[in-house]
């Protein structure tokens, strides 16, 4: 067993156990708190993958940014004291019958589809000069207009949420 | 030397954390964690996107340009629904989605 393996079977261990944890805890905080420890392990599975670009995008942006909005809206809205409030036990149980069908259906398609190309080369990372051109070009497989799209979107959001979060006088 | 870990356990540890979301998100009433369920399931189709890149089409690039869009769009609809719910919180004092039923009828 090489190490590439050994992590990535911790991390697959820490993803579904944190993810199954944050859906059930009855503290909201630590839920955000099981979110956090699901967002890095969902970077370490990019790493894995040789996707480091994109691990270190996942780290910065959904750990570093987003967990701390939560974090503060949490204590904002004192919503600590709402997690009490649980749909009823009929539909519960219907919930839950359905989530488990329906992921052994979806196990099931996977587990039964031979996938071509199962395995990798170990170890080949994903170069960062190739992202940056195919980020910035214009010819086919680049990808400059959606970039520039996304700009727009998020300098939209940003003033949106200004514009709504902020104190009517 | 090849990595042994089969594409297909990639693909069960995304399909584990996609329905741990859609789970929270019909049980939740709260809604911050309701938009933590969401992330759940956001950050499996992600997974997905890199994995399917990675081992079908090792040459390409777009499931890995698809995640990281992803990601940013992300980041943009989570900071738009926190402004909303602080707003809605500073309004009517509720964060539950029972609570919040002025749009109806």
């Amino acid at each position: 067993m090489s190490l590439f393996e050994i992590a990535f079977y911790v991390v697959a261990i820490c993803i579904i156990v944190f993810s199954v944890m944050a859906v059930t805890t009855s503290s909201i905080l630590r839920s955000a708190t099981y979110l956090l420890f699901v967002l890095l392990s969902t970077g370490g599975v990019y790493a894995i993958l040789g996707y480091t670009f994109l691990s270190a995008v996942q780290l910065m942006v959904y750990a570093g940014g987003i967990i701390v909005l939560y974090v503060f809206s949490i204590l904002l809205t004192r919503s600590s004291g709402t997690m009490k409030y649980r749909v009823g036990k009929g539909k519960m149980t219907s919930v839950l019958i359905t989530t488990i069908v329906g992921m052994a259906l979806v196990m099931f398609i996977l587990t039964t589809n031979n996938f071509a190309h199962n395995i990798i080369p170990q170890g080949i990372e994903l170069p960062v000069k190739q992202i940056g051109h195919a980020l910035i070009g214009t010819e086919k497989y680049q990808f400059v207009l959606p970039f520039e799209v996304l700009s727009v979107l998020l300098l939209a959001s940003m003033i949106g949420s200004i514009m709504i979060a902020r104190r009517k006088r | 030397m090849e990595i042994e870990i089969h594409v297909i356990h990639y693909l069960i540890i995304s399909t584990v954390m996609m329905f741990c979301g859609i789970y929270g998100f019909f049980t939740r009433k709260n809604l911050l964690a309701l938009l933590i369920s969401a992330e759940l399931m956001l950050n499996a189709t992600n997974i997905n996107f890199a994995v399917f890149n990675r081992y079908l089409f090792p040459d390409q690039l777009e499931g890995h340009f698809f995640s990281l869009f992803g990601i940013a769009i992300a980041a943009a609809e989570t900071a738009v629904a926190i402004a909303i719910i602080i707003n809605v919180y500073r309004n009517i004092n509720k964060v539950l989605t029972d609570d919040i039923s002025e749009l109806k009828n």
